[in-house]
């Protein structure tokens, strides 16, 4: 039995962003012995950057507003490939969760009569994001943050959790290392809730940290656990481009919410032609109409740039490939000559401040480029919408790592939303489940020791490739080859590159020794990286039709077969199995909400 | 555009350490951070350094440049003098843990001490109302991005560790006046303030508002209205509870 640190709980929840935060106050509250791990500082998970807001139908703006609009501009968005009862749940209960904020002491900007103001955004079609300037994840973090030590819940911080353990066929632990001794710990636990974030650290230009490398959505599948929907990666229209080393960061889609407008090399706005016809019909076609839309929503059409990300995002890729780009390769975003400087700075307070900082560059004074950055993975951990779960007993997945809340594309402002329903509903089940559950579950020490042994297995080799070539080689290759745009061939070529990397990948060798070592975090990173590369890679080969967040070159348009299934990945021995698995049907009544003409 | 530059970059742990140098590539457009990153992946793998975001919004990446506390990742290249060496230490007020990592668990032991917001009852109709003036006053402090530059700063603790023990530092007492002038917050932290986190010991040097990555103005406008809610509750507290009444009513 090894001699390492342990602990017992009856919830242990992996990660500390929105969904892991919210989530471990509701199972605390419900009573679970509950512990929050996570790989960094408590406060700087993702979820601190989130800028725009949090959508919620509280028609506090638009008292036109309700949950079944919000709704349907989810299943919208998403392409009619959204898990239909998360987008209810979620249209539904968001509005309160946002409430709850407030409870907790968050402070929302205010409207003229004193209540939580609401901002536009893409997609949505009523002004629905609750915000706090330009930097709404970092209050809900810190709001959810103190919430959670004012409630005494038990925090492990720079602890990255490594291998879950099952005994037969559910949870019964997770083992983790500090990341500042090296050292293993070992949580004994009848529940697990995944909410890890995402995956974005496999792409080159990402507005994602160190942090996405994929580790739920691994954990979950080498337990056994279904993945869905991974080859829908969103890439936001709008990241910084130049220069080189602030590539990717990302620019908010507000700057377009409150006023700014796309233009290529010639100065045209060329969203106008762009328009798909699904969104023909509540799309201004006219800069005249697009103009008087921000003060008159009921009588004109919203502008062409606030279209769903995945349009926006290949609207500039053809505008750059067609050679209406900029000198670095992006398009111009122009706010500065349509609101007023005073405005933008009260508006955009870290927009300014990003540009001016990294850039030079004052977004008060001319139009400045920007170009796609990978940014979010709708695909993940297949759960039940009510409860969360997974398709393993005890293991749960809330936030960005869980699949099917927005289908093959998600609108701005529903993660955070996501995050603050689902977390709470996992918390809720997980409890309840840990609760029900008779005896503690079973951990097989040799297994223990044999994970262990293996980890440290990259300190024992000498001679082998350095973690951080590899790391490159692998976004390098995603980039290229699984981006954007992508076909067949170049898809087989990604996977076959991926599989060369894993085998390089075992032969990995760090330097020095356990403690805070980062080259031999990632050399454990790498595993997961590589995993969720390769189900991203074979999930888009096998999906021949365009959707969302998966554009295809060879299959251009969506295909009938394909609204119907959703790419379910799953381990089968060593091998990963992909089947196409039917949606679960909406409700008539739910339907019908797509008939009427759209408001 | 690349550049050759020399960094020191402070190397090490509990047992001690000094600066190692490291001759590297410079690009256009990077900040020190980017440099710092380029020698973890080329020449010293286990180099340890905290960051997340790389866009000045999660506060991990602080250190001391050229002895300035600065975030990493917001501390552009082209402000150096050119062939000048670049020195970069991890903080000086927390125990270093390995090269620029250093304990900042003082901080999250210091936020446990403070009581939770604790809001009076909504209206009538469920919601709450506040006027946008109301909020903005906690809503500068709020911007805080928990870096601790401030708390690296300050001579209260800087060169007194045992002062830790009573003293919260300026990002807690800037919390403490974030509560207090929270419109729908009942809490009364001003003992708290003055007997346990050590209000008293600040003599308003404004080192922490200097050093403040945000912009906020911990001392002018949380740290003094604080000593002067202090004053007014404990020699005038006529003056407190008219203050307090008016707040809540
Ligand atoms: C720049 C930016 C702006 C955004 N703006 C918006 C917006 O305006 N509105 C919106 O709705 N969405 C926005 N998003 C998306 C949204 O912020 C994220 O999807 C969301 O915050 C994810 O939250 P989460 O709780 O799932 O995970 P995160 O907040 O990413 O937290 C993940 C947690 O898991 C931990 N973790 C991961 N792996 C492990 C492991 N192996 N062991 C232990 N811990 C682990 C991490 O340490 C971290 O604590 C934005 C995203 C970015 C990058
Ligand atoms: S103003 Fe007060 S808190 Fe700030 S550095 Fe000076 S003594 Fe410290
Ligand atoms: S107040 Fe400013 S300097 Fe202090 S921790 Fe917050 S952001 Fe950093
Ligand atoms: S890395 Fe987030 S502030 Fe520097």
């Amino acid at each position: 039995m090894a001699d390492i640190e342990r602990h017992g709980y009856d919830v242990v929840v992996v990660g500390a962003g929105g969904a892991g935060l919210r989530a471990a106050i509701e199972a605390h509250a419900s009573g679970a012995r509950t512990a929050i791990v996570c790989k960094s500082l408590l406060g700087k998970a993702h979820t601190v950057m989130a800028e725009g807001g949090i959508a919620a139908a509280m028609g506090n703006v638009w008292s036109e507003d309700n949950w079944k609009v919000h709704f349907r501009d989810t299943m919208r968005g998403g392409k009619m490939l959204n898990n239909w009862r998360m987008a209810q749940l979620h249209a539904q209960e968001a509005p309160a969760r946002v409430l709850e904020l407030e409870e907790w002491g968050a402070l929302f900007d205010r409207t003229k009569e004193g209540l939580i103001s609401q901002r536009d955004f893409g997609g949505h079609r009523y002004a629905r994001l609750a915000h706090v300037g330009d930097r709404t994840g970092l209050e809900m973090i810190r709001t959810l943050q103190q919430r959670a030590v004012s409630l005494g819940i038990d925090v492990f911080m720079e602890c990255q959790v490594h291998r879950l353990i099952r005994d037969e066929d559910r949870v019964a632990g997770a083992l983790a290392y500090w990341r500042e001794s090296g050292r293993f710990v070992l949580f004994r636990t009848k529940a697990v809730i995944l909410a890890t974030g995402g995956i974005g650290k496999a792409f080159q230009v990402t507005s994602n940290s160190w942090e996405y490398t994929g580790d739920g959505h691994s954990l979950a599948l080498w337990s056994g656990a279904d993945l869905i929907d991974m080859e829908f990666v969103q890439f936001h229209p709008t990241g910084m481009v130049w220069p080189p080393s602030v590539r990717g960061i990302l620019v908010t889609e507000s700057v377009r919410g409150d006023g700014g407008v796309l233009r290529n090399s010639e100065g045209r706005r060329f969203m106008f032609d762009y328009i798909p016809e699904v969104f023909a019909s509540e799309t201004a076609d006219t800069e005249a109409e697009a103009d008087r839309w921000y003060d008159d929503h009921i009588n004109n059409r919203r502008p062409p740039e606030l279209l769903p990300r995945d349009e926006v995002a290949r609207a500039i890729n053809s505008e750059v490939k067609a050679g209406r780009g900029t000198e670095h390769g992006g398009v111009f975003l122009d706010i500065a000559s349509r609101r007023s400087a005073d405005y933008i700075r009260r508006r955009l307070p870290s927009m300014y401040h990003q540009f001016k900082e990294l850039a030079d560059v004052d977004i008060t004074a001319a139009p400045f480029e920007i170009g796609p950055t990978c940014h979010y993975v709708m695909g993940g951990v297949k759960v039940d919408a009510d409860t969360a779960a997974s398709t393993i007993p005890g293991l749960y997945a809330a936030g960005e790592v869980a699949g099917g809340m927005h289908g093959s594309n998600r609108l701005g402002g529903n993660s955070l939303g996501d995050l603050l329903v689902f977390g709470r509903r996992a918390g809720m089940a997980a409890a309840e489940y840990a609760a029900g559950l008779g005896a503690e579950p079973n951990v097989e020490e040799a297994e223990v020791d044999q994970l262990i042994r293996r980890a440290l297995e990259p300190f024992e080799r000498s001679g082998g490739e350095n973690p951080y070539s590899l790391q490159y080689e692998l976004q390098d290759t995603m980039h290229n080859l699984v981006g954007i745009i992508r076909t067949r061939s170049e898809l087989e070529q990604a996977i076959e590159a991926v599989g060369k990397l894993r085998e390089r990948a075992r032969n990995v060798t760090v330097e020095g020794h356990r403690q805070f070592n980062p080259g031999w975090h990632l050399a454990l990173d790498l595993e997961s990286l590589l995993t969720v590369s390769e189900a991203v890679a074979r999930c888009a080969l096998l999906r021949e039709e365009s959707r969302g967040g998966h554009t295809r070159d060879d299959f251009p348009k969506t295909d009938p077969e394909w609204a119907k299934v959703n790419n379910t990945v799953r381990k089968k021995g060593d091998e990963v199995n992909i089947e196409q698995v039917p949606l679960p049907e909406m409700p008539d009544e739910l339907k019908t909400l797509f008939e009427e003409p759209a408001k | 555009m690349s550049d050759q530059v020399t960094m020191k970059v402070w190397r090490g742990d509990t047992d001690g350490g000094g600066f190692h140098e490291f001759a590297v590539e410079a690009r256009e457009g990077e900040v020190v951070l980017d440099v710092i990153h380029r020698i973890q992946a080329t020449q010293a793998n286990d180099l340890a350094v905290r960051w997340n975001c790389k866009a000045g919004k999660c506060g991990s990446c602080s250190a001391e440049i050229n002895g300035l506390p600065r975030l990493m990742c917001m501390t552009r290249m082209s402000t150096f003098e050119p062939g000048q060496p670049i020195t970069v230490a991890p903080m000086k007020t927390f125990p270093v843990m390995k090269d620029l990592v250093t304990d900042v668990s003082f901080n999250f032991e210091m936020a446990k001490r403070i009581p939770a917001f604790s809001p009076r009852p909504p209206d009538a109709d469920g919601k709450r109302r506040m006027a946008q003036r109301d909020v903005e006053r906690s809503q500068e402090f709020r911007k805080c991005i928990e870096c601790f530059l401030c708390q690296n700063v300050c001579h209260v603790i800087r060169d007194h560790e045992e002062n830790k023990q009573h003293f919260a530092g300026p990002r807690f007492l800037m919390r403490i006046t974030e509560l207090e002038m929270h419109p729908l917050d009942t809490g009364d932290r001003i003992p708290l303030a003055r007997e346990e986190l050590g209000i008293p010991y600040c003599n308003i040097t404004k080192c922490c508002t200097e050093v403040c990555p945000e912009h906020i103005h911990i001392t002018d406008n949380a740290l003094i209205p604080l000593k002067e809610r202090v004053v007014d509750h404990y020699f005038d507290p006529i003056v407190w509870l008219g203050r307090k009444i008016r707040r809540k009513g």
